[in-house]
């Protein structure tokens, strides 16, 4: 037998929806069981009480409004960074130069909002940041899609090693030409700064959570959009699943490579705004530093769905925020390795309660792994089932 | 039966959540012959002999195997490792070798003979070479894998259940990939192990090969055993009969009787009739000088030319990896030519070069392709029906602005799946979870329903079950009483012969010899296939 026969009554789709429900929600479920348990450890090894530090994490994150604007403000950029990498990976690339990107849409963005005057109408300044952050971002991602696409240069070589270069070529002019001295910071931009969440929202006060929240949220239904309701994407979606497929269908793989870095690179780009024009006002060397690959995490246990990502950012972001609030009781870094240990449960349980899933389904539905390359995943289940007789 | 029963199976049922695969199947094959397990794609052969080799525990029923002329001990629910310590081993359809290893390093993977720290490889490769000759699995030991035809790599395979030191072989559809020399080297192998006292058995849906080869039959139906015969006692009609449960017309019925008398039904005389005569043969697909360079060899498409006309289908036979691949790809556009034109009717019927365009304008202009490997380039496994059935077509698909149109995309689908009968009828499955047969249609459905003018179908049964072998040679004979260009390439000797108006043999990497429909023969082609014959031209 060539392939895995499977046969379905054609009525059950409710059964078939629950069944992708159960698949996409609980494996991240048991993951996040898993850390949590890993944590309830390390904190008894503290010496405190794992109710105490979770409720306290919960209280200073979710539990009030400053806490829960400063984990939007964090959610927004791993949104845009988490995007970036989950688009590439649907596309079977992997793009881990979000950081470096996500620094240069910053900059750009900045580098615009500064050359325009003082007064210049939000309707004109904030769309040029925008396309600003946007072309600086795309440019850093373009550049290893078209060297793929090209001369077949590994992307996860290429963006690595673009992360030095960027980063230090945007250091180098800022500390050269345009800090405001004894700091690592340009000056602030004249126009294209955008409003608080706090001032629409007074309780957010003092929280860096700004309305480009609502871009990346916007964003995300960009890209779900494209992904799955265009012809671009449907090909995106091809390439990264099946290249040979992909090309059989008169799809030109390099072209799609350098366009899907190009615009992995825009998206993170765009996460460059958060900071920019909604929080600080100004480029920062390492503003967003960590971002970046954190979007890879994000990506991972969004599952590379826009959907998901957004979870996962507003996950990411609590645990980040949530070290802070717990501070006290137990070291900031234990977050940090809490943050990991989700990362890897993630990595390592998905995949197995998905298995686990099929199996105890044992309907052979294709098990697609949600790692890193997962996209090319095959499905392990090859069950020859007779044809119903009809 | 020729010996006490080395394989007993009885009421063996495996369920796969509410799909019941094997619904108490029985099975008993005596030690020392060739037995055939025969039914359609999804009967629950492949499933049955799994649970056998170790590979799925039965949810009931008992499995009893007697090795080494014991008496028969309950092994029911063992592991793939105690099976292959029993000496019971299967031949997978799917090869699981090691790409990058040579074909000595591939066989002693798990076993390595050592010296002192190092690997032994010469004297594995000695063994390799011995094993080969004895066996006659004539293979080069000391060569990667992956530079092995399909047909060599499956030899690989063979010779390492054996090496292992297999007393019951499971070989799962063996000759699918095989030229009819190779076919007839693997029966001498399989006759001289059973003559040694092994034990063979051949899950297959090619009846010829069951009468040829076997010595007792079993056939499965849905899950369950229908029949268990000496092969001495059926026919070959005998046998499809009980596989599908009613009548089918026999590709291999046209040949016996020959082309000019293959008038079985009125429709076949119909669509023979409307075959064009040779004088005003228009051609729609023109090969010119095309060859194909790759860093492995310099020639692996030599020099080739050829045309094919309207209303014709013409018949590339040889064995795999003489170049049919790359002459495909050369075609499609999905392997640049170092040399030569390709031309293909556009729409008004006007040759137009096509030589430097992409895959999607040669599409457009008229070519159709369905690809050898369906998996791998035919269908996006991931992608629902309805997702496959536009591939390569999915700019026609969009409304303006490159939005996919879903209900345009939906009632394609619909309409696909009714008039080629795919099944389950649900657009929405995932094409990974059909049937061989079903993915099979699904290509076929997307490739003959769009507009086109030269169709290249490559290996389009392969894989399948009788009904839709069937079901696809009829739409190859539709197409071509429409007056489309088809150009068939298979390794089915059978097929190729059942269908063509020209013959051609590849070998090497070059057309070796053309002839009419009409005279050519599997004894005519045979010598040219292996290059005893040609290839001095």
């Amino acid at each position: 037998m060539t392939s895995p026969p499977i046969d379905r009554p054609a009525s059950d789709r409710a059964a078939r929806v629950r069944v992708a429900l159960e698949e996409s929600i609980l494996p991240p479920l048991v993951a996040l069981v898993i850390a949590a348990v890993v944590g309830d450890v390390l904190i008894i090894v503290f010496g405190q009480s794992p109710g105490d530090v979770y409720r306290q994490l919960l209280e200073g994150t979710w539990g009030n409004a400053y806490g829960f604007g400063q984990v939007i403000y964090k959610a927004t950029t791993l949104t845009f960074t988490g995007l970036a990498v989950a688009l590439g990976i649907r596309a079977g690339l992997f793009n881990i130069g979000a950081e470096s990107q996500l620094a240069s849409g910053g900059f750009l963005a900045a580098l615009i909002g500064l050359a325009m005057p003082p007064g210049t109408p939000a309707l004109l300044a904030v769309p040029a940041c925008v396309v600003a952050a946007a072309v600086g971002g795309g440019v850093v991602g373009a550049v290893p899609g078209a060297l793929k696409a090209r001369f077949g240069a590994s992307e996860v070589i290429v963006t690595i090693m673009l992360n030095f270069v960027a980063l230090a070529l945007l250091n180098f002019i800022v500390a050269t030409h345009i800090h405001v001295s004894e700091t690592l910071h340009t000056p602030e931009i004249h126009a294209g700064a955008l409003p608080r969440l706090a001032a629409v929202l007074p309780m957010f006060s003092g929280s860096a959570a700004n309305t480009t929240f609502l871009l990346a949220l916007a964003t995300a239904a960009a890209v779900w959009w494209y992904l799955f309701g265009t012809r671009p994407g449907y090909e995106l979606r091809a390439v990264g699943l099946q290249p040979d497929a992909a090309e059989y269908g008169g799809v030109r793989v390099g072209r799609v490579w350098a366009r899907t870095m190009l615009l992995s690179g825009l998206l993170a780009g765009l996460g460059g705004l958060n900071y920019v024009l909604g929080y600080k006002h100004y480029y920062e060397e390492g503003f967003g530093t960590g971002s970046g690959f954190l979007g890879i995490a994000v990506a991972l246990v969004g599952r590379n769905h826009p959907v998901g990502v957004v979870i996962a950012a507003l996950l990411f972001a609590t645990l980040s925020q949530g070290g802070l609030a717990v501070n006290a009781l137990v070291p900031k870094q234990m977050v940090d390795v809490l943050t990991a240990v989700v990362i890897i449960a993630v990595a390592t349980a998905v995949p197995e309660v998905r298995r686990a899933l099929a199996a105890a389904r044992s309907s052979g539905i294709g098990n697609r792994e949600s790692g890193i390359d997962g996209s090319r995943g095959r499905s392990d289940s090859r069950f020859p089932i007779p044809d119903s007789p009809s | 039966m020729s010996g006490a029963a080395a394989v007993r199976m009885a009421g063996i049922v495996k369920r796969f959540g509410r799909i019941v695969a094997n619904a108490s199947a029985d099975f008993e094959v005596a030690s020392g012959e060739i037995h055939a397990l025969v039914g359609e794609n999804g009967a629950g052969k492949s499933t049955l002999m799994r649970v056998l080799a170790g590979m799925y525990p039965p949810d009931a029923g008992v499995v009893e195997v007697a090795t080494d002329g014991g008496p028969l001990r309950d092994v029911t629910g063992w592991s793939t490792r105690q099976a292959i310590d029993a000496g019971v081993a299967m031949v997978h359809q799917h090869f699981m070798l090691v790409p990058t290893l040579t074909v000595a390093e591939n066989l002693i993977l798990g076993r390595e003979l050592r010296r002192g720290l190092a690997l032994d490889l010469r004297a594995a490769e000695r063994e390799v070479r011995e094993l080969s000759e004895r066996t006659g699995l004539r293979v080069d030991a000391s060569r990667l894998v992956s530079d092995l035809s399909v047909g060599e790599a499956q030899r690989v395979e063979i010779l390492k259940t054996l090496y292992r030191g297999a007393k019951v072989l499971i070989l799962d559809e063996p000759t699918a990939v095989l030229s009819p020399l190779e076919v007839g080297e693997l029966w001498k192998v399989l006759r001289r192990l059973r003559d040694d006292g092994g034990t063979v058995i051949l899950i297959t849906h090619k009846l010829d090969e069951v009468i040829e080869i076997s010595e007792t039959i079993t056939v499965m139906r849905a899950g369950r055993t229908v029949g268990r015969m000496r092969t001495t006692d059926s026919t070959p009609r005998t046998i499809a009969k009980m596989m599908v449960g009613r009548e089918v017309s026999l590709a291999m019925d046209g040949i016996a009787v020959g082309r000019e008398q293959r008038t079985g039904n009125r429709e076949q005389r119909l669509l023979a009739d409307t075959v064009p005569s040779s004088p005003f043969r228009v051609p729609a697909l023109q090969v010119d000088n095309l060859s194909v360079q790759s860093p492995r060899k310099p020639n692996e498409v030599d020099n080739v030319s050829f045309t094919v006309a309207r209303g014709e289908i013409f018949g590339i036979a040889g064995v795999e990896g003489n170049g049919q691949t790359e002459l495909i790809e050369a075609i499609t556009g999905l392997r640049a030519a170092s040399s030569g034109t390709v031309s293909i009717a556009d729409s008004s019927g006007t040759l137009r070069d096509v030589t430097t365009d992409d895959v999607r304008a040669r599409a457009d202009t008229g070519l159709s392709h369905v690809p050898e490997d369906r998996q791998r380039r035919g269908l996006i496994l991931e992608y629902s029906v309805a997702d496959n059935l536009i591939l390569g077509q999915q700019h026609r698909f969009t409304g303006g602005a490159n939005v996919l149109d879903r209900v345009r995309i939906s009632g394609n689908a619909a309409s696909r799946i009714k008039t080629f009968d795919i099944r389950p009828p649900d657009e929405s499955l995932p094409s990974r979870a059909l049937s061989g047969g079903n993915q099979q249609k699904v290509v076929i459905a997307r490739e003959m329903s769009r507009d086109f003018t030269v169709l290249i179908a490559a290996q389009p049964t392969r894989g399948v079950d009788v009904g839709a072998i069937e079901f696809i040679h009829d739409q190859l004979r539709r197409a071509r009483a429409d007056g489309k260009a088809i150009l068939l390439v298979s390794a089915d000797l059978v097929e190729i012969l059942a269908l063509s108006d020209r013959v051609a043999v590849m070998y090497g990497g070059r057309i070796v010899v053309t002839l009419s429909g009409h005279e050519a023969s599997a004894e005519l082609l045979g010598p040219y296939m292996t290059g005893a014959q040609g290839t001095a031209a």
